[in-house]
């Protein structure tokens, strides 16, 4: 059976990708960096989407916010968040789309807040805009989200030069849930951070999905973090999904020679230790096919039979 | 004096506007050309100005305007200042841009003018950006406490007024073309160092630098061998930025009757024309051209120095690029503005 | 506090180079500047005023370092002789009844150049490719090509002489005297918008690319996606989140341009007549008038360094990261 990279997520999905594609325009090539990618997200699950650097999985994020810049711009598909065409909200349910349905949370959080401002300030500027609080009920708010996130709310009055590296991160996390979206994009949360801080983020991520029941779309290079955050995910090469499961699925039994690949570059976070393994050098895929169901939930791209064979030879 | 407007499209905003009003900081384009393959990325440097529609506009009219300076003695080969017809005439078809309130013929005068004004112009472009280069690379390579002296001591240039300095300068020396030149590239070195200097640490720190250090290169074939090619768009952005400061700066100076009165320049026909009083006796004729001449030389250097920077910093520009996946990786490359660099320098 | 002081003693430094300077110049340089003066000025000029005008110059027979500290003590407590243009008035009274004017039409023209120019470069960079960003930057370009004193001659013909709007010479009219009355404040400033105007046009291209090329780069930190994110309005995004990031440098630039002005303007001084610092220290070249010459300069770089001094403490307000270190 063949199922055109659609995973079955659970009954009522909040979000819904179908055959997006992507592409970066030039003056005389354009690059596809989404290829027909489809997947869906139910309420309260946390679905992750892993791959190496430049596979197209930040800019999915941003299709879905449809925070896209100018050279690169959705070719094709469709984005439906509860039932609603992303791609057709006007300029004004747009604003209100993002950060009320869908907030997220930026690979840099030293990037991402304003070095002017003050993180109060950053926070007010959330619930002044979309929830129309005067600006002693918002600074009120944002001191309980701080406290929310373990963060002392004298920080309010500070600059984020002035913050540590995770701190900073969890107050853009505070921002994420002001306004307690259905959905939360985390891209890439703990890549600039040291891997204790990491732990903590993580955790706090979790607990935070507990209280507030959000859906997370959950970003990362890292395998061992996504398997055990994410309760379903897919693995993205070159524009392309090649394996969707349940992680606990793909962790124990992956199918395609990537995703194989991938789960032997990181160290397993708990359990005995194993040699890395990774991809071997010079192997690429091309062509991806379409996703086919290799088992009961779990979906592969099936390889070319040449492919196969040069990887065979490769690995031996 | 002319404003050296292209020169604020540059890696250091904060301190390429310096000064709006007399051209004081002639500073360079932007963007970090990547270390390796050094060659390949001036080349298409060259390339990109070559298929840039401002920069061959700007080449074109420098173009014609050096064609006449080099053709001026055959076109006119009279002595430009003789008294050849009647006084304060209007265009016509003996004189095309009519005569002066001395008689003289205005095209001639602004024809001859166009030699000492691009001669003067180039020399101290030139004269002041190599001066940036020695400056910037010196400063950049030892570090320390040279980097502080020369720091120190370009900033403090910068900041002394720059008309005023030329100004006293020009009182105190005895007058003539070689004193001009001079005063000039006194007053318009530091900008170029200090944009130059910047462009230089950033380089500086790179690893393929540090990897000849530790290879136990020459200091000197370090500084030009390995550093100033990878500078090559932002010094050539300098070197505009300086002529146009020079050609201005001098017109400048020369208006103020303390230039080289007996030569024929673009500034000393306008200095002629304030003093015989073309503005009031409505002969336009006599100040429009050599004013329009100084403009369209120095919007020519800005138009090249715009495609420069156009071409060097591909978020100026509106063609889209092809880039691989995320719209964030090419933005690692680009220098980030350092508003408080100055201030670390100082 | 540490980042205040450093800027100050910079600046102390880069005055002392100014009065050095002023010190080093009449001795080094070739030709003889007192005796120059005299010829033009012998029959005004008293026995003692001499003397005092060959100490300051230096060609008095004291050890050279006697002369300088002597110099710089005189210039550190106000005395900068006496004006040979304006004998005998002092130097710091002639300068004195200057700097007014120049303050007023310098202040004028970049406070509005800085504003409409990068609020201009606010608007080109926000609206890439619109009519703002695509038509006034190569028009502000070309207008920047001319030469100041060329455009306000110009102006001076066109405006003044042909149309006759606006008065072409000095700051207000002869048969007006100064007096806190409507009719000379409109006066002065009829007087002031042709000069203004001049300097407005040239210095607004500098302003409104910088502008925007800082918003184009400000425009693509993470802060300001993250800003659209969080679906904030955009005129919000425009002005807290881009442009009062881009407006940092643009700030330095004000402070050092501030300071240019006094000097800057000169020239355009000089074509309207325009009893500035500029126009005076040009009469006083003219006149071989040694004494004011250097009073102005050092008059003048003093204003720049105190005005980039003002600037640096601004800077300190707006930028909290420079605030913390």
């Amino acid at each position: 059976m063949t199922v055109s990279q659609t995973s079955l997520g659970s009954h009522e999905p909040v979000l819904e990708i179908k055959d997006l594609t992507v592409k970066y325009r030039g003056d005389t090539r354009s690059t596809t960096a989404v290829d027909r990618v489809s997947f869906s997200i139910g309420a309260g699950e946390i679905f992750g989407l892993a791959g190496e650097s430049g596979c197209g999985k930040s800019t999915i994020a941003n299709a879905i916010m449809r925070l896209l810049r100018d050279p690169a711009e959705i070719a094709g598909g469709s984005i439906r968040f509860g039932g609603r065409d992303v791609l057709a909200l006007g300029k004004e349910e747009l604003r209100r789309f993002r950060w009320q349905d869908v907030a997220m949370v930026f690979q840099s959080a030293m990037n991402s807040l304003n070095p002017v401002m003050t993180i109060g300030d950053q926070i007010v500027d959330i619930f002044t805009t979309h929830a129309g609080y005067s600006r002693k009920e918002s600074l009120r708010r944002a001191a309980e989200l701080l406290e929310l996130v373990r963060i002392d709310p004298a920080r309010l009055k500070s600059y984020p030069h002035q913050l540590s590296g995770g701190m900073r991160q969890r107050a853009v996390i505070a921002m994420a849930v002001a306004l307690k979206p259905s959905l939360l994009i985390l891209d890439e949360p703990t890549t600039a951070l040291d891997v204790v801080v990491q732990q903590e983020i993580m955790a706090q991520i979790k607990d935070l999905q507990h209280q507030l029941g959000f859906s997370v779309l959950f970003i990362t290079h890292d395998m061992s973090l996504m398997v055990e955050l994410s309760h379903r995910m897919a693995v993205m090469y070159g524009g392309r999904i090649v394996e969707t499961a349940k992680s606990r699925d793909i962790h124990t039994a992956p199918r395609h020679p990537y995703t194989q690949a991938l789960m032997g570059a990181f160290p397993p976070l708990t359990g005995p230790r194993v040699p890395l393994t990774g991809l071997a050098d010079g192997v690429k895929f091309s062509n991806i096919a379409d996703l086919r169901e290799a088992a009961p939930g779990h979906f592969v791209a099936p390889l070319p039979e040449a492919q196969a064979a040069v990887l065979q030879g490769a690995q031996s | 004096m002319t404003t050296s407007i292209a020169n604020t499209a540059s890696s250091l905003p904060g301190e390429t506007l310096a000064d709006p009003l007399t051209g004081k900081t002639p500073d360079g384009g932007t963007g970090l050309p990547p270390a390796v393959s050094v060659r390949q990325s001036n080349r298409s440097l060259l390339h990109g100005l070559l298929t840039n529609k401002k920069a061959m506009t700007g080449a074109a009219i420098l173009f014609v305007f050096i064609a006449l300076a080099l053709l001026a003695p055959v076109l006119f080969p009279d002595n430009p200042s003789k008294i050849t017809g009647m006084a304060s005439q209007e265009p016509d078809a003996e004189y095309w841009l009519g005569t002066t309130a001395k008689g003289q013929d205005v095209l001639a005068l602004t024809i001859h003018g166009s030699r000492s004004s691009l001669f003067v112009g180039l020399t101290v472009g030139f004269a002041s950006t190599f001066i940036g280069i020695l400056v910037g690379l010196a400063s950049a390579y030892f570090g320390k406490f040279i980097d502080e002296a020369l720091s120190l001591t370009t900033n403090v240039f910068l900041l002394l007024p720059g008309l005023p300095l030329l100004v006293i300068l020009a009182a105190f020396l005895p007058p003539g073309l070689g004193t001009v030149i001079l005063v000039l590239v006194v007053t318009g070195w530091a900008g170029s160092a200090r944009v130059l200097r910047s462009q230089a640490l950033s380089i500086r720190s790179k690893d393929f630098v540090a990897a000849a250090v530790v290879t136990g290169e020459r200091p000197l074939r370090i500084m030009f061998g390995e550093i100033l090619p990878n500078m090559a768009s932002i010094v050539m952005g300098t070197l505009l930025a300086c002529i146009i400061y020079g050609i201005g700066a001098q017109a400048g100076l020369e208006f103020l009757g303390l230039g080289d009165v007996s030569t024929v320049s673009w500034g000393n026909n306008l200095y002629w024309a304030g003093n015989e009083g073309a503005l009031l006796t409505g002969s336009w004729w006599v100040f429009v051209p050599s004013g329009v001449c100084i403009a369209l030389v120095a919007f020519s250097l800005a138009l090249i120095n715009y495609a420069v920077d156009e071409v060097t910093n591909p978020r100026l520009r509106k063609i889209r690029k092809p880039k691989s996946d995320k719209p964030k990786l090419t933005q690692a490359d680009q220098p980030k503005p350092v508003p408080t660099g100055k201030r670390a320098a100082a | 506090m540490r980042f205040i002081l450093r800027r100050l003693g910079f600046y102390l430094i880069a005055f002392w180079v100014s009065i050095t300077l002023n010190f080093l110049l009449p001795r080094f340089m070739p030709g003889d500047p007192v005796s120059r003066m005299f010829a033009r000025n012998q029959d005004r000029m008293q026995p003692e005023q001499i003397e005092q005008l060959r100490k300051l110059l230096g060609v008095d027979d004291r050890p050279l370092w006697e002369q300088y500290f002597g110099y710089l003590h005189n210039m550190l407590t106000g005395q900068m002789g006496v004006s040979m243009s304006r004998f005998p008035a002092p130097v710091t009274e002639v300068i004195g009844s200057q700097v007014g004017w120049t303050l007023l039409l310098g202040g004028t023209a970049l406070v509005i150049a800085a504003v409409v120019g990068n609020l201009l470069g606010i608007l080109a960079a926000w609206r890439r490719g619109g009519a703002v960003d695509s038509a006034l930057p190569p028009l502000l370009i070309f207008i920047g090509s001319f030469p100041y004193f060329w455009l306000a001659m110009g102006a001076l013909y066109l405006f003044g002489v042909t149309l006759g709007w606006f008065p072409i010479r000095h700051a207000f009219s002869d048969t007006i005297g100064p007096s806190f009355s409507w009719e000379f404040v409109s006066d002065v400033g009829m007087h002031l918008v042709l000069p203004a105007l001049t300097i407005v046009l040239v210095s607004i291209g500098g302003w409104m690319l910088g502008m925007r090329n800082t918003m184009i780069a400000t425009n693509a930190e993470d802060y300001i996606t993250m800003a659209e994110a969080k679906g904030l309005r955009p005129g919000r995004i425009m002005f807290r989140y881009a442009a009062r990031n881009a407006m940092l440098p643009s700030v330095t630039a004000f402070g050092m341009s501030l300071g240019f002005v006094v000097g800057g303007a000169l020239l355009t001084e000089v074509v309207f007549a325009y009893p500035g610092v500029g126009y005076q220290l040009l009469a006083a070249v003219q006149g071989l008038d040694y004494p004011l010459m250097q009073g102005l300069f050092l008059t003048i770089t003093a204003a720049v360094l105190l005005a980039n001094f003002l600037v640096d403490i601004l800077y300190v307000r707006l930028d909290p990261r420079v605030r913390s270190n």
